[in-house]
């Protein structure tokens, strides 16, 4: 890599914790200097354990102090402030949802602030599925503890119990005296800012009237009209456009460039600091021209490995803190003792979000204040980012996100930000960076390929009594296994990182769940054991064993095959508090896999918002397809080849099979995130019926980029 | 260079070989219409010329001249939405919403030539547009439902 300061390289699933936090402090800070009257209410709270946290084994907890806020205005209008973003996943609407429905008032009086850090809490980031589980719940209590403010502040009012009154469509009712009052008025000439400790009863999801509702998404006439401004389409008063020199390959380092080539271009400025070459001009094509005057030479890229050798890489590459790979005496002696053994290694490409809109920034500096519009997950990383490239004080720097065109995990850094607020600073105005598709096929980061070596037993009942799991470089999400199992031994090893690699929808649960359910597959046919029945057998949550079996129904599982090509699978697991269950029928057509019907069962407790969380397990679905069919980045000597959608195939209208999606809805606890775990059933469940269909197990992903090779 | 977008006519400076896509959105802040890839690839771009279907990535401004360009914004009638805006809006055919403009206007192209497509058509007509976030069954459904409804 060329420039390591700037661009650490990204770790799968370490690198989220890493964050400093940073706080807010309600007591030091004047909410109605830039406020207008009303009440306010800030939550203070200590993180709500959830499974979805709870599963996390290393890292930082939550910051304890203020976790969200809102305020009532005169005019009856609420506005609530969270560090969280919206990036498709729909939650500027289902967060407002729980808001609504504690306060008691319609949704269209609540404007969500997401991810301003001057604005809102610090917020570690938008990713692990812990918007609708940690924040939800804290809207939620912030908006329980200022309905309960509401009525006391009614009661003093009236000189009456506050146990009479309660509220209702954003009034204070008092059914004895028939008097009503509504928020507005309650707030007005108030300067009213109340800490609430966030352990207010909240209503159960039994009662709910709007949270659990399919609610439509706010703000869809702005994305049907093309009035939404995305970071992309951001611009400044007086903004110019910069563009950065990327080396030709990894590690390429520049031996010169024509800087006065290029300043001699009319309102030009040309950056060239440290790792940066780049220049800002008063267009997008007087900046194109300029970058191309500046004919950069570069020296080699050192060698380096390739996708063609990349499992071998992984294999004989540990990190420098590789754990052990000894098997245990125990687990060795059970596996002896097996009916049946499995030894079976497993495979997982490089993949990439592709967000539809790539990395875009603009920066604008006012002395030494800084302001960047900018896509990211993270807000405040890479405010962060900001502050220690250019030695800013927090308040110094100030990053807002307006709301982005995808993400799923790939959007947690800066670099455009980074970028343009450099090019900024040089040109003495604001600048505006784009990355092009190529630039964001190279230069932002990929999901981590991964080997996975599976060696499994079961006794003459079908019970499992060995499993050995070993994850090379993929990461750790749901490694865990939910079988029960007498003797196991489950690592992960960190190994070199051939490619900069980083978050993703449901970060290494993917691979392990493709890895995971494919050996159960294997394994119930070794013992000729129906796969479901298998897994039931050997299975200790009964709430995915409940998604399974209702799956199964919905699928109609087993199946009987009524034509050639033909082929049912099935995999499914638990991530992030969700439980998802995929059944899929396949068709074998001149050697190419043709996905016929897909039936997805999810569980994530209290369903919030039902519409928006079919939106997501589809979407999660559909582009499970791509990784577990044909995505895969292919590399050599430095250079990212599928550096295009030409190159790099993502799922389209023709790819995607009928889709019925089956919601369990859990009232009785709390609800989990639902935007990553259902992506992870796809892919088992298709290599399962390739082999249903054909007899042949492929243990790769993706199973067939070029169809079934023969 | 003089171009007609949305019934308005826009004075434009910029070379005639740039491409329609970054005279919309630079020149005229016109951001409705997406950049995604540059290639063709992945429809996001997608303008009307003379009804038309073409990427704004890939058709030089020139190309565009006296013909009537329609983007996104150019769509609804005042207040009265498009029917299929007002479709994609009912069934919520989007997540990130950044191929909306893309899809609803490929849409409108085959739904001028094809007032009731069934669905091999339309998945036929749709598939060089790229939904990232997977909504595809809902926009397959949304066209549906502007097409029963027009
Ligand atoms: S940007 Fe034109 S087709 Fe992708
Ligand atoms: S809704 Fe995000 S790309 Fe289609």
């Amino acid at each position: 890599m060329p420039d390591e300061g700037l661009r650490p390289r990204v770790e799968a699933e370490r690198y989220e914790m890493s964050s400093k936090t940073q706080r807010f402090e309600l007591g030091r800070r004047d909410f109605f200097q830039w406020l207008a009257a009303g009440i306010v209410v800030a939550g203070v709270m200590p993180h709500v354990p959830t499974d979805a946290w709870a599963q996390r084994r290393e890292g930082e907890p939550l910051p304890d102090n203020i976790g969200a806020w809102l305020h009532i205005g005169e005019d009856g209008a609420i506005t609530v402030y969270t560090g969280k973003v919206e990036v498709g996943q729909g939650v500027r609407t289902s967060l407002a949802q729980q808001v609504a429905e504690e306060l008691r008032v319609d949704l269209s009086q609540i404007t969500m602030i997401m991810g301003d850090t001057r604005l809102t809490p610090f917020d570690m980031g938008t990713f692990g599925s812990m918007t609708t589980p940690v924040m939800g719940q804290r809207l939620r209590r912030v908006a329980a503890g200022a309905h309960d403010l509401l009525l006391k502040v009614a009661a003093e009012r009236w000189g009456v119990p506050q146990s009479r009154l309660r509220a209702e469509a954003g009034q204070i009712l008092d059914p004895g005296s028939r008097r009503k009052i509504s928020y507005g008025e309650l707030a007005r000439g108030q300067r009213l800012a109340q800490a609430v400790a966030m352990d207010d009863p909240l209503r159960p999801a039994t009662e709910w009237t709007i949270a659990g509702t399919s609610a439509a998404k706010t703000g869809g006439r702005a994305i049907v009209t093309g009035e939404h401004r995305y970071p992309y389409d951001w611009t400044r008063p007086g903004m110019l456009w910069g563009k950065v020199a990327r080396p030709p390959a990894y590690g390429a380092q520049l031996l010169s460039a024509d800087l006065e080539a290029a300043r001699r271009l009319p309102g030009v400025t040309v950056v060239r600091d440290a790792d940066l070459l780049g220049v800002a001009a008063p267009t997008a094509e007087a900046a194109a021209e300029a970058l191309a005057a500046l004919k950069p030479r570069w020296s080699p890229a050192p060698s380096q490995t390739s996708s063609s050798a990349l499992y071998e890489f992984l294999l004989n590459h540990p990190a420098a803190d590789a754990s052990n790979t000894q098997g245990d005496e125990e687990l060795n002696a059970a596996l002896a003792a097996a009916s049946h053994r499995l030894d079976s290694v497993y495979q997982v490409a490089y993949i990439q979000h592709v967000p539809l809109e790539p990395r875009a920034a603009v920066a604008e500096w006012q002395g030494n204040e800084l302001t960047v519009w900018t896509g990211t997950q993270r807000p405040f990383g890479v405010r962060d980012q900001l502050m220690e490239a250019f030695h800013l004080r927090a308040d110094q720097a100030h990053v807002l996100m307006p709301d982005m065109g995808g993400a799923y995990g790939g959007k947690h850094t800066g670099e455009a930000a980074l970028e343009a607020a450099r090019l900024a600073r040089a040109a003495g105005k604001p600048v505006k960076v784009i990355w092009s598709r190529e630039e964001e096929f190279t230069w932002a980061y990929f999901r981590p390929a991964g080997v996975i070596k599976v060696r499994a037993g079961i006794d003459n009942r079908g019970k499992l009594t060995a499993w050995q799991f070993d994850n090379y470089n993929s990461g750790e999400a749901g490694i865990e296994t939910p079988y029960q199992v007498a003797h196991k031994q489950i690592r992960f090893h960190r190994t070199e990182m051939p490619l900069r690699q980083g978050s993703y929808r449901c970060l290494a649960a993917t691979a392990n769940h493709f890895a995971r359910e494919s050996a159960m597959d294997e394994l119930a046919h070794a013992a000729a054991l129906d796969p479901l029945e298998f897994r039931l057998r050997n299975l200790r949550d009964e709430r995915l064993a409940t998604v399974f079996r209702t799956g199964a129904r919905a699928f109609g599982w087993p199946r009987r095959k009524q034509r050639p090509g033909q082929g049912f699978g099935f995999g499914g697991g638990v991530e992030k508090g969700g439980r998802i269950a995929t059944f899929a029928e396949i068709r074998i057509e001149g050697g190419n896999v043709k996905l016929e019907h897909v039936v997805s069962a999810f569980e994530c407790g209290a369903i919030v918002n039902p519409d928006n969380l079919k939106n997501q397990i589809e979407g999660a679905a559909i582009m499970g397809i791509g990784g577990a069919l044909f995505e895969a980045i292919e590399f050599a000597d430095g250079k990212i080849e599928s550096n295009r959608l030409s190159r790099y195939r993502v799922p389209r209208f023709r790819d995607v099979p009928r889709i019925e999606v089956v919601l369990v809805d859990r009232k009785d606890l709390n609800p989990s995130g639902a935007g990553e775990a259902p992506i992870m059933g796809l892919a088992p469940a298709v290599a399962n019926a390739i082999f249903d269909a054909t007899g042949r197990r492929l243990r790769h992903m993706p199973l067939a980029p070029n169809g079934l090779e023969a | 260079m003089q171009l007609d977008i949305n019934g308005r006519s826009y004075t434009v400076a910029a070379a005639p070989e740039t491409a329609l896509l970054w005279v919309l959105r630079n020149e005229l802040n016109l951001t409705g219409t997406k950049y995604g890839c540059g290639e063709g690839e992945c429809g996001a771009c997608t303008v009307l010329l003379d009804g038309v279907a073409r990427h704004a990535c890939l058709t030089p401004a020139a190309e565009a001249k006296g013909k009537k360009i329609t983007t996104i914004e150019g769509l609804a009638q005042g207040e009265k939405l498009h029917p299929l805006q007002q479709a994609f809006l009912q069934e919520g055919a989007w997540q990130c919403g950044y191929c909306t403009p893309g899809m609803i206007l490929r849409a409108a192209a085959l739904l001028r030539n094809t007032p009731h497509p069934s669905e091999e058509e339309i998945v036929a007509a749709m598939n060089g547009n790229i939904c990232r976030c997977g909504t595809y069954p809902r926009i397959v459904a949304a066209i549906q439902r502007a097409a029963r409804e027009a």
